[in-house]
């Protein structure tokens, strides 16, 4: 049912779904832009982490006696206390506050923490060996689909195959980390989040656990963070660190910097857990897939984790038999966070990688293979599209080659393809938009633009809302004081935001109609506003600027609230996308080094925002896929139980020379009437699996388990 | 970080006046790219500091006699862009293998064959030679970047140098200074395997500074290096190998063949040296060089993929070297 | 420690490097000396400050030429460009990520080349001319590697951004017609996370040329 709040139709939209300069790019690119790590507040103090070197243990005894004399020592909080156990490498036990960085560095370091070592272990890949220092535990069993017996006895062409990828970390530029700034009642918190309106309610309840404050209300913090330098899951908490940093402040009295260093960063601030196993995939000699079957295994650290969502995509519970059995390990390494697309990566690499096998075996093109199969997924129609698209992008037509038929020479050139779906649901959204008699409109509420482009998007729903243009808008996010907004995970921002700032301003605007109507002496459901203007639909020359039209608010505020969800307020979202990758590589099989050509990506959002930041987000992911494909690892040694490579040096991240050319098509006007869906997580989930099947394709042998290093590949051409 | 005190004299005898005679108390400091990182990490904890920098005739490249002198401050970006340099295509091309521009600015050439050993249970304090209840961790732990030759324990890390193995085969010299004067030793003796906790990887004392490095000429002779690197840019080698060879007519009359990142010192191979001895520089003894390179090698739990890399290398630098194409 | 003589001893080190005959006498922990000589710099002709005489290890007085504009302040030495740049004079464009001379979020540009400010004692800094990103622009008017980093959404979270945007100026200072394998090279010494290397690599390529803020 259409409402006032829908999205204008497509030949309505000035600024919707255009390419638009970002709102915040000159202060960021002139270094203007001020994040938690940037604050510099009088008096402030510098705090260190004292963490465990030892993976597993219970702390015996703190001795700060030595740190207490460190010149510039002004204070340390315990986080955890002697008796308490210790589940991983670099578990922070304790924050300590001095006059400058240095000292507090020194005093960290002047901190005596004796440790009883008990049993650990940090592997996971060699299942059994796990088994045996009893670290596995069952996850989930399930079977669904038609009778499994009876597919594998119809299956003409099976294929079995071990796959698999390795555990990675967020390992965000600006670490975690805040200043807190407790003046009297008030808890001023600069926080790196990607929770703004969350951290409140989180802090306070994890200073309240200490006897010697007391009880603290949520409505005493706030929390400020107009720009924070990366998150991709890991950012939604306090974290120990957090309250630690607060409770320094209160005992201080003074303002508390503590940002984790790098080590630390890369190695308990999120990781994404891995996931190995075998699976078997049976199809119909015309390539329809009949089964799936798989045994997996995966860490996320001591806790465990979920399971992936086995078979992926091509998971029709009526056509295809399937058996899932998946199994945690549990290990002595940093805790798992979400991490762009929680659990799709890992399910794309152990889906479309066998899928692929077995297309090789069929004899078929992949293009082909997964278009025939595309009714075994949720959207048929889509992924057709898409993967057409995707194919002329690539030139999959023209490039790709059968296996094994790829020249002479040491360097193989292949094409690879995958496919991933994300819900991107909105999150819960609330929004005030003023207008002010200057002609001014701000757009609040307690969100945060992570560098996906929040401060953009909603300038722009409210300016084609209000027919302005993006820099009339003014932009209140970052302050846990506006309208509560949701965390930003599971690619619900962009949703959850524009769905209720696009209501704000839709509400907004009909009392500045009201008011533009008595004085032009229309009916103010004739008025219209674009181009600076507010008009009579049906008599143009009855107009005021946008500017005369706001001084007739005399010394009055007009003030809209939206929200999200709201039942009576149209259907401006959805949920559930389709995406296709492509991947062209050459692979040197003599140094067995791979070189990214090309990747293409096709990515359905629904209604596009801003086409240029929702491009940036695609190309981003593809970036991070490169690097999870081909570099990344936490490489974590079983003797000291410590990450060896907490780092950026071994931790090995892509670089501008790394990524080949990446072109990036968003449909548009093809599902526009879904509305708004997220973006964050979908282009992030096949890039792996994509380039794991063009390297297949070019050495012709799967490479089981990513990232792709020379040492892998060459060890898959000598197996061969 | 512990804290220092610091001082920058101008001529090389106070600066080697002002270091220690024991191991660790005091540090040079030239481009400060390695140094500051051990420091930070608390691997070096040097109490006084002593910077190079004020040194004028530390800076600069420049011809000298037939060959080149590297002055100790000259950083990678002065070497790419002397003129005199220019004939060394070996040590160009090593250069040309440390891409990021800060580094270049920044890194001095001899403080690329000083820096210690990136092995990363040494960075994480583990020390060089990675001892835990007395056997190093490194044989059977994560040791994909380890040494496969010169690795019978109990040092298993990889000379880091990008420049020695094409300084070795272009046989070029470094003068060292202390208090007291001067000598000159060949670069291939910079370098030793440690045989015990607490022994470093170089043979300087601790009061000793390296002021220069004196390459020959090379006319006559056909010099290459080639890196195997995972990622194009920025990025540490798998393996390397600098080939020297001077030339009677298209036979190899003399032949050095040095690998960088496969044992704990630049390693130069006799097997490959022999191989190409009196042959000319074919794609078919190229790989021959590549195969004896590496024939006497001993892969660890992790890193048999790097006897091939090497292999590789000497092969990719060899044909370098005879004007040919790599792949 | 008020002259150049050799340290006796050895200091109490990690691991590796502990040596036996230390002596607390002469240091201790690199904390509370106290009584440690502060060497007062002169800074003469714009070359180095003179530091013929051990400094430190309490603060000493430096003075660092930072977009043209002298700056005095007093560092421990063994405090980096980058803390004296971030911690006491509050520019704090450049940041600090891997500390580690790796990914280039601290870059600055030190006598016209890009550097590793997290890798440079400031007490070396000394005498040099520091630029940062807070001086490339010229009153609004940005250096046309910040304007086309604005027009090819070179940047997503931004925190890598300044580090980015000296490399690429330090790029096309040298080079007016670079190739794009040339702009990828020089922008080999950084690391972004959010993946915005499309951006950067073509604002790179498109400022080349056109001359300063």
């Amino acid at each position: 049912m259409a409402t006032k709040y829908d999205w204008p139709a497509v030949e309505d939209r000035s600024l919707i779904g255009k390419r638009h300069d970002r709102v915040d790019g000159p202060e960021k690119a002139r270094g203007d832009a001020k994040y938690s790590y940037d604050r510099n507040l009088s008096g402030m103090l510098f705090a260190r982490l004292v963490t465990s070197p030892v993976p597993h243990g219970r702390i015996i005894g703190i001795d700060t006696s030595r740190a207490e004399k460190v010149k510039g020592y002004k204070g340390h909080v315990n986080i955890l206390n002697p008796g308490d156990e210790i589940q991983w490498a670099g578990k922070e036990v304790l924050a300590i506050a001095a006059d400058t960085e240095e000292h507090a560095r020194d005093a960290a370091h002047a901190v005596a923490v004796n440790i009883e070592k008990l049993d650990h272990w940090v592997k996971e890949e060699d299942v059994k060996k796990a088994g045996e220092a009893n670290r596995v535990k069952p996850a989930k069993d399930d079977a669904k689909g038609p009778d499994l017996a009876a597919a594998w006895e119809g299956a003409e062409v099976t294929h079995e195959g071990y796959y698999g990828l390795g555990v990675i970390t967020h390992c965000c530029l600006e670490p975690h980390g805040q200043v807190v700034d407790w003046t009297g009642d008030d808890i001023k918190v600069y926080a790196s989040t990607q929770a703004v309106a969350r951290i409140p309610a989180d802090l306070a309840k994890g200073l309240s656990r200490d006897e010697s404050i007391g009880r603290v209300e949520a409505g005493q913090v706030e929390v400020i963070t107009p720009y924070m330098g990366g998150g991709f899951g890991s950012k939604f908490n306090i974290d120990t660190w957090g309250i630690a940093c607060a409770q320094l402040s209160k005992k201080t009295g003074k303002p508390v910097k503590l940002m984790l260093d790098r080590n630390e960063e890369v190695t308990v601030a999120g990781s994404r857990p891995s996931d190995y196993g075998n699976v078997k995939v049976g199809a119909k000699k015309d390539g329809t897939i009949v089964a799936y079957e798989s045994e997996t295994w995966s860490t996320g650290g001591i806790a465990g984790r979920g399971s992936p969502p086995l078979p992926y995509i091509f998971d029709n519970d009526e056509k295809l038999a399937q058996k899932i059995r998946h199994l945690n390990v549990s290990t002595n390494i940093g805790p798992a966070r979400a991490w762009r697309a929680p659990n799709h990566p890992q399910a794309a690499v152990l889906t479309m990688c066998p899928l692929e096998d077995l297309a090789a075996k069929l004899d078929m093109d992949p293009v082909e293979f997964f278009k025939k199969n595309a009714d075994l997924t949720a959207r048929p129609e889509v992924y057709r599209y898409e993967i057409d698209k995707c194919a002329e992008m690539i030139d999959w037509k023209n490039k790709w080659r059968k296996r094994g038929d790829s020249g002479s020479g040491p360097v193989k050139r292949g094409l690879g393809m995958s496919l991933h779906t994300w819900g991107g649901r909105p999150h819960d959204s609330t929004c005030e938009v003023r207008i002010e008699p200057d002609g001014g409109v701000s757009v609040s509420m307690a969100s945060q633009d992570l560098g996906v482009g929040t401060y953009t998007t909603l300038s722009v729903v409210a300016a084609e809302t209000l027919g302005l243009d993006i820099p009339d808008i003014r932009i209140n996010i970052g302050n846990s004081k506006l309208p509560i907004s949701g965390a930003s995970g599971g690619s619900t921002t962009v949703g959850g935001t524009t769905a209720s700032t696009r209501r704000a301003t839709v509400n907004a605007l009909e009392e500045l109609k009201g008011v533009v109507a008595e004085s032009l002496g229309v009916e103010a459901g004739d008025l219209m506003a674009k181009d600076h203007k507010i008009f009579a639909k049906s008599d143009s020359s009855k107009s005021l600027s946008w500017a005369d039209a706001c001084k007739k608010l005399g010394n009055r505020t007009i003030t809209g609230q939206g929200k999200q969800p709201d039942r009576d307020g149209g259907k401006l979202n959805d949920s559930g996308v389709g995406g296709v990758q492509m991947a062209d590589v050459s692979v040197d099989t003599e140094t067995g080094i791979v070189t990214i050509n090309k990747i293409a990506a096709v990515q359905d959002v629904g209604l596009v925002v801003c086409l240029k930041q929702s491009e940036s987000q695609v190309y981003g992911a593809l970036i991070q896929g490169v690097a999870w494909a081909l570099y990344e690892e936490s490489i974590y040694d079983q003797t000291s139980g410590k990450m060896l490579n907490a780092d950026m040096e071994f931790y090995k991240l892509s670089g501008a020379g790394d990524i080949g050319e990446l072109e990036v098509h968003m449909v548009q006007n093809k599902y526009d009437d879904r509305g708004v869906i997220g973006i964050g997580e979908p282009p992030a989930i096949s890039p792996g699996a994509a380039i794991s099947n063009a390297v297949a394709n070019a050495i012709g042998v799967r490479v089981p388990t990513l990232p792709l290093t020379p040492d892998r590949i060459l060890a898959a051409l000598a197996d061969a | 970080m512990r804290n220092f005190e610091y001082l920058a004299p101008t001529q090389v005898k106070a600066a080697a006046q002002a270091l220690s005679e024991h191991e660790g108390v005091t540090a040079v400091l030239a481009g400060g790219t390695d140094l500051l990182s051990l420091m930070k990490q608390r691997v070096a904890n040097p109490q006084r500091v002593v910077g190079l920098r004020g040194i004028r005739e530390l800076h600069g490249i420049a011809k000298q006699g037939g060959g080149m002198r590297i002055g100790a401050m000259a950083t990678i970006q002065d070497l790419l862009d002397s003129k005199a340099a220019g004939a060394y295509t070996a040590l160009m091309q090593a250069a040309k293998g440390i891409t990021s521009p800060q580094i270049r600015a920044m890194g001095t050439v001899v403080g690329d064959l000083l820096q210690r050993p990136r092995c990363w249970y040494y960075r994480n304090g583990h020390g060089l030679l990675a001892m835990h209840e007395g056997k190093s961790m490194v044989p059977n732990g994560e040791n994909r970047y380890h040494a496969i030759l010169g690795n019978k324990g109990p040092a298993y890390f990889v000379s880091a140098s990008s420049f020695a193995p094409a300084l070795i085969a272009l046989g070029a010299q470094v003068t060292v200074a202390d208090a007291e004067g001067e000598r000159q030793m060949p670069v291939k003796d910079l370098f030793r395997i440690p045989g015990a906790e607490g022994e470093r990887e170089n043979t300087l004392k601790p009061n000793e500074i390296v002021i220069e490095i004196l390459v020959p000429s090379v006319s006559g002779w056909k010099t290459a290096t080639y890196e195997v690197r995972q990622r194009r840019l920025l990025d540490w080698p798998l393996a390397t190998a600098s080939v020297a060879c001077r030339m009677s007519g298209n036979n190899v009359r003399d032949a050095r063949v040095v690998m960088g990142h496969v044992a704990p010192i630049p390693w130069r191979s006799s097997e490959a040296e022999t191989a190409l001895k009196s042959k000319g520089l074919s794609d078919g003894n190229a790989e021959a060089a590549g195969k004896a390179a590496v024939a006497a090698a001993t892969p660890l739990s992790g890193n048999k993929a790097k006897v091939q890399l090497a292999g590789v290398a000497v092969k990719r630098a060899v044909m370098l070297a005879g004007g040919r194409s790599v792949v | 420690m008020s002259s150049n003589k050799p340290i006796e001893g050895s200091v109490e080190g990690s691991g590796a490097e502990q040596r036996k005959g230390f002596s607390r006498r002469t240091f201790i922990e690199g904390i509370g000396l106290g009584a440690g000589a502060v060497g007062s710099v002169v800074v003469t002709d714009g070359a180095q400050a003179d530091h013929h005489v051990p400094v430190g290890p309490d603060p000493v007085s430096i003075t660092l030429n930072i977009n043209g504009k002298n700056h005095d302040l007093k560092v421990e030495p063994r405090v980096t460009l980058i803390d004296a740049l971030r911690n006491q004079l509050d520019y704090t464009g450049a940041k600090k990520v891997c500390d580690r001379a790796t990914c280039g979020a601290c870059t600055v540009m030190l006598d016209g080349l890009p550097a590793y400010a997290c890798t440079t004692f400031a007490i070396e800094a000394q005498g040099r001319k520091i630029e940062t990103i807070e001086g490339i622009s010229a009153g609004d008017k940005m250096h046309p590697v910040q304007q086309y980093f604005v027009e090819h959404d070179a940047q997503q979270c931004g925190f890598c951004t300044p580090g980015f945007v000296m490399a690429g100026k330090a790029i096309v200072d040298k080079n007016p017609r670079p190739s794009m394998s040339e702009v990828e090279d020089g922008l080999c010494g950084n690391i972004c996370r959010c993946g915005t290397y499309v951006g950067v690599r073509q604002a790179v390529y498109d400022a080349a040329g056109k001359g300063s803020a």
